[in-house]
């Protein structure tokens, strides 16, 4: 138990750049997802189609009921967004991976890519002066409550994904070390739910944010 | 006592973690509470409720997993201990 669950887990290093355990995880989720979906289209079955599109669109409707309008254009990151945390947070099962999202990395990038793309779509739905200018709403006096609300956010979005995923690892340690055979099961099994809800909480909260920057304009 | 400063982060770690968890679990017992009201109340309504049950849970969980984090940078973290 002497090792920070806050440190990063650094595998090997090409040149200057250490590669941590976190990196090598992502990766390997990516390419067997991307894997997975070529292999589909290749495949060319009928049914696996059906599958993955009764998947696609039923993330699409879920979309629809917290954004209360067409939802296709959050489809493509929010979507991606999901499957990647869901297969990050399940990595938890597979023997000898931990899952990336433990790390404060990889959650820091999603927060960070979540952050960017709510004023990347706020300033395509609005247009630029029209986006700024609803930080000063209601009342100029707010600006600096308004951009703090965005920063402070994304954080908490950041320590919410990492400190649930972070915990969990480490209370199933901490079981592991006190009793080790068949009684950390109970454990594993409720971490699957755990990273599914942290998922699913992490996808609807950034439904949430691009929503509230993209307005009520074109309802 | 030159390990003072241990034995002070430990108490803070745990004084952090006891009173973040006791305070998050409250408060989530009441929107719990409150949600399963307005289900049994309304039960058409129940996707609606739950999911911003979920939502809301995750906002107050949030405070739980900061004191954890705080009580782990003070574990691991220790910007006085070097």
């Amino acid at each position: 138990m002497d090792t920070s669950p806050l440190a990063p887990d650094i595998l090997f290093a090409i040149g200057p750049v250490p590669i941590s355990r976190a990196v090598v995880t992502t990766w390997a989720i990516m390419a067997a997802m991307t894997a997975f979906l070529l292999a589909a289209f290749r495949l060319n079955a009928p049914g696996l189609q059906a599958g993955l599109e009764i998947v696609v669109t039923a993330i699409a409707e879920q979309l629809r009921q917290v954004v209360g309008r067409d939802p296709w254009p959050f489809v493509p990151l929010l979507g991606s967004l999901f499957l990647f945390l869901v297969c990050a947070n399940l990595t938890a099962v597979v023997p000898g991976a931990a899952p990336p999202t433990g790390h404060i990395e990889t959650p820091a990038a999603l927060a960070l890519i979540v952050f960017l793309s709510v004023h990347v779509y706020g300033v395509r739905a609005r247009g630029a002066g029209r986006y700024l200018k609803h930080y000063l709403e209601p009342n100029p006096m707010l600006l600096p409550l308004n951009v703090l609300s965005e920063l402070t956010r994304t954080f908490s979005l950041m320590i919410r994904l990492f400190g649930n995923m972070m915990s969990h690892e480490f209370v199933i340690a901490i079981v592991v070390l006190l009793a080790g055979l068949l009684v950390p099961i109970p454990f594993l099994l409720l971490g699957i739910l755990i990273g599914l809800i942290q998922a699913y909480i992490f996808t609807v909260l950034a439904t949430v944010y691009i929503v509230a920057a993209v307005g009520a304009v074109e309802a | 006592m030159n390990n003072l400063i241990e034995i002070v982060s430990i108490g803070g770690a745990v004084v952090a973690v006891s009173f973040g968890a006791v305070m998050p679990a409250f408060s989530e017992g009441r929107a719990i509470a409150a949600a399963m009201e307005a289900i049994a109340r309304q039960p058409e309504a129940a996707g609606t409720l739950s999911r911003t049950l979920f939502v809301g849970l995750a906002m107050i969980e949030t405070m739980a997993i900061y004191c954890l984090v705080l009580a782990l940078l003070l574990l691991y973290a220790n910007p006085f201990t070097g």
